[in-house]
């Protein structure tokens, strides 16, 4: 599998990867744009609003019946953060003809019908519908307030949006609240068109389609897209430092029987040139998977919870440590994990953690070609970081990484920022110390 | 091995059962650089009374989850999790109410790690001391599932459908139901349902069938053991306990399931024809391009998290329909006036066949998750169907099998409505 890479129009790039292992082909096209909080939540709606109807499908009932008709082919919007970039566009799954009982190809339709969602929505006077903006708007609301019911990832979110309080990272995909509340359709409209032509836009398909048919049908979807000068600055603002000199510390208190611990740290230095290798490498002898330290430690040797997990942002320069644990165990487990840390920058790390550690992260990257939508991720984000690294390759180099660059990962990362989701019946007057929700 | 050929989906499925009664299912895939296996006994959480060998026995809740969380340990101190994991697979198990799976998946010494999956599963070693261990990561886990609205209000709907079904109680048990296993408790039941007879195998890579074949051979016990039968209580009657309960967490906005009982069909291709039908006609009834749900969307009573299921699970069966929405009640009644018309009038047969084209595409996509594949094969074949049928059955479901569920499954008497509403603070 060799990934070609053409610009089909000004600014609009075709990452075309040909093969036969599937039995549905992907598609999809991202507009990339600078991640502001005054702009997220506007950008992040523009797909839902645009997949709610078309100058010739004007209503979900004739969408849905569109994409039966072509064998359930799912054409979704779809809203990513990747470091502070804004990736928003559509994701599209098509069955391939030969496994069709007609046999059809719906490539065309499929490439036509995103182009109709991008290009030609349902407007009147020239403007987005404003109950179609209306009502989307008020479904990410509900979205942007129902992180709050799943604890886990509520936590996690909350302590990046402390840790990076005075950077746009914290507007998170879709935008805050305040700023959700505050979309109306005529300024919504004037975004959209400014995005249509100045978006860099990466399309990416992976299946049975040659090159030249996939450009065809591409070119054929988007020949009405207005562009104008391309916007090509846009990029991540990596700070390797703790924002002050002391980790900062926020609790909040909500009716939970479980707490949930989140670290937050910053990757530090080695975000100067970051060698994702050693740091996928480093995040799986730390946290990541049943053979890390923390899991070894902090769940198995301890017993102090069900999780105690780590995750990185390596666009971001972000790592974060999770767990779920009875409230009066915080020190306790907060101990431990800052404890599994210092034993690697002393360099304790066994042959035998190394080594599965090593494989871990080169299995997952190889695997990464059995899957049409970690194959998409894996090229956007390369893309973004203007690598071209193969997941093969990178596996390569996952499996030649040293306990030294472990070990200089480890020494390079600093701790930002504790955040502790705990139950409500502590007494009063620490509430009133709590952060309430941003 | 036996073959069965599914040309239209492009795939070959290898069967054979072996003398010790394992069902085996390798499905090659090559070109693909993962293989995945998936080890699983006809053992979950709703186990806990059956008869083996004339005799009938009571476990606690929870016994078929903690034993799946011990069941890593080995005699020498090892790990099996550990193990894997060193040797680069991605391993990890789950219980649910119908059963306990053990899986990995991996990209390079793909049959050294399948032996290891089976020595494992098959070697059981507990002492009082590596249980009562666990006891506090198990107490953790049951903590967080509390707090998860989905899973609160999953039990919610399930306890108002059921009567007595074990179904209703959640797979890890409780603090204090877990408080009476003991290494005891785990080799008996791991005795009785973990024999091959009572379990399968599937295999999903670039691999050859035969040589899964001979590490089976070589890595189970011989003999075939008998099969338990398990007790899940008297028959429950299709209506519900209690059609209407609200409770209250901290979430967001409402959310709401809608629940019915229904009579599974016995085994084999009729089971698969009525799953296939049940999806099929929930799909017209109220899924993404139905016009109820399209309608709902646009007045802003639904939004995109709404979603149904057919679930058959230990002998029971149950429709959920539900999500998240300001007014459950609306919904309710609106999906019963769409139950009744549905009745009356029938589907639209163009919206029927497309929708059937529809859910033909979607099971395609299925197919590219092994993980997927491989845990339906399992289920499939604890009810007596190959998951495999599904593509090709579906296109012969007819409207009027799909018009008759709606109107015996879904009769209003049958519906059971359950909300969890933000809690006041």
């Amino acid at each position: 599998m060799e990934l070609t890479r053409t610009e089909i129009m000004p600014g609009v790039w075709l990452n075309h990867l040909r093969s036969d292992k599937f039995k549905t082909a992907c598609l999809s096209l991202t507009l990339l744009t600078q991640l502001k909080r005054e702009t997220a939540a506007m950008n992040a709606l523009i797909p839902y609003v645009l997949r709610r109807g078309t100058t010739r499908l004007p209503d979900m009932e004739a969408i849905s019946a569109r994409l039966d008709e072509l064998y359930g082919t799912a054409i979704e919007p779809v809203v990513r953060r990747i470091g502070e970039i804004q990736c928003l566009g559509f994701y599209a799954s098509l069955p391939e003809g030969d496994f069709l009982p007609g046999g059809q190809n719906v490539l065309t339709d499929a490439a036509a019908l995103m182009g109709q969602f991008l290009l030609s929505p349902a407007t009147r006077g020239g403007l987005l519908l404003p109950q179609y903006v209306d009502s989307e708007r008020e479904k990410m609301l509900e979205v942007i307030r129902s992180r709050i019911n799943e604890k886990r990832g509520y936590s996690v979110l909350r302590c990046m949006e402390e840790m990076c309080c005075c950077e746009d990272y914290a507007a998170g995909r879709f935008g805050s609240e305040a700023e959700c509340e505050a979309i109306r359709y005529q300024k919504l409209t004037k975004q959209y068109r400014n995005l249509l032509q100045t978006c860099p836009v990466e399309i990416f398909y992976c299946g049975r389609a040659g090159e030249k048919e996939v450009v065809s049908a591409m070119r054929d979807a988007l020949m009405t897209m207005p562009r104008a000068e391309i916007d090509y600055e846009i990029g991540t603002d990596v700070r390797m430092n703790a924002l002050e000199e002391q980790p900062r510390f926020v609790e909040e208190a909500l009716d939970v029987t479980q707490g949930k611990l989140v670290i937050g740290f910053r990757l530090g230095e080695c975000m100067e040139d970051p060698d994702l290798p050693s740091l996928y490498v480093f995040n799986c002898v730390f946290g990541s998977g049943t053979n890390s330290k923390l899991f070894m430690n902090v769940r198995e040797k301890l017993q102090l919870c069900y999780y105690a997990s780590s995750v990185m942002d390596t666009h971001k320069g972000l790592l974060l440590v999770a767990s779920g644990i009875e409230f009066d165990k915080r020190e306790a487990a907060q101990e431990e994990i800052f404890a599994q840390l210092e034993a690697i920058r002393r360099g304790e790390i066994s042959d035998e953690e190394l080594h599965a550690a090593r494989s871990g992260v080169a299995s997952d990257l190889r695997s990464v070609l059995d899957s049409q939508g970690d194959l998409e991720g894996f090229y956007l984000s390369q893309i973004l970081d203007g690598s071209d690294c193969s997941p093969l390759e990178l596996a390569e180099l996952a499996e030649n990484v040293t306990k030294e660059d472990v070990v200089r990962i480890a020494n390079s990362v600093e701790c930002d920022l504790i955040y502790f989701l705990r139950g409500e019946e502590a007494d009063a007057e620490d509430e009133e110390d709590t952060d309430g929700e941003a | 091995m036996e073959k069965h050929e599914y040309p239209q989906l492009g795939e070959t499925l290898y069967a054979q059962t072996l003398p010790n009664g394992l069902r085996l299912r390798v499905l090659p895939k090559p070109g693909f650089r993962t293989s995945y296996a998936a080890f699983a006994t006809n053992y979950g959480g709703a186990h806990r009374r059956f008869t083996i060998d004339g005799q009938t026995l009571d476990t606690p809740a929870g016994v078929a989850h903690y034993l799946e969380h011990k069941m890593f340990d080995l005699p020498n101190g090892d790990n099996a999790l550990n193990l894997l994991t060193a040797n680069g697979a991605d391993p990890n198990a789950f219980t649910s109410s119908g059963m306990t799976c053990y899986y990995f998946q991996s990209t390079h010494s793909f049959e050294e790690n399948l032996r290891m999956l089976l020595h494992f599963v098959s070697t059981p070693y507990f002492t009082a001391e590596t249980v009562q261990k666990e006891q506090g990561i198990i107490a953790q886990e049951i903590r967080m599932g509390e707090d998860n609205p989905g899973t609160a209000l999953y039990y919610n709907l399930l306890r108002q459908l059921y009567a007595h079904h074990p179904i209703r109680d959640r797979v890890a048990g409780t603090v204090e139901s877990i408080a009476q296993i003991t290494h005891e408790t785990l080799y008996a039941c791991h005795k009785v349902f973990y024999a091959p007879s009572n379990m399968c195998l599937c295999v999903e890579g670039d691999v050859d069938p035969e040589r899964i074949l001979a590490i089976a051979q070589e890595e189970l016990p011989r003999e075939r053991a008998g099969i338990p039968s398990a007790d899940f209580g008297e028959e429950e009657d299709l209506l519900p306990v209690s059609t209407y309960e609200k409770a209250a967490m901290p979430v967001s906005a409402p959310q709401f399931l809608i629940g019915a009982k229904l009579r599974p069909a016995t085994a084999g291709e009729a089971a698969l024809r009525q799953r296939l039908t049940a999806q099929l006609a929930l799909r017209l009834l109220t899924g993404s391009s139905s016009p109820l749900y399209t309608r709902l969307y646009a007045e802003d009573i639904l939004n995109r998290d709404y979603d149904y299921e057919v679930d058959f699970i230990a002998g029971t069966g149950t429709v959920i329909v539900g999500g998240e929405s300001a007014q459950p009640e609306t919904v309710l009644k609106e999906l019963s006036a769409e139950i009744a018309r549905v009745g009356t009038e029938g589907f639209d047969a163009e919206r029927f066949e497309r929708a059937k084209r529809a859910s033909y595409g979607a099971r395609l996509r299925g197919l590219e998750d092994f993980d997927n594949v491989c845990v339906s094969m399992a289920e499939g074949l604890f009810d007596g169907f190959c998951s495999l049928d599904a593509p090709l059955l579906l296109q012969s479901i007819r409207k009027g099998e799909c018009e008759d569920f709606v109107r015996q499954a879904l009769a209003p008497e049958r519906l059971a409505l359950s909300i969890i509403e933000p809690k006041k603070v």
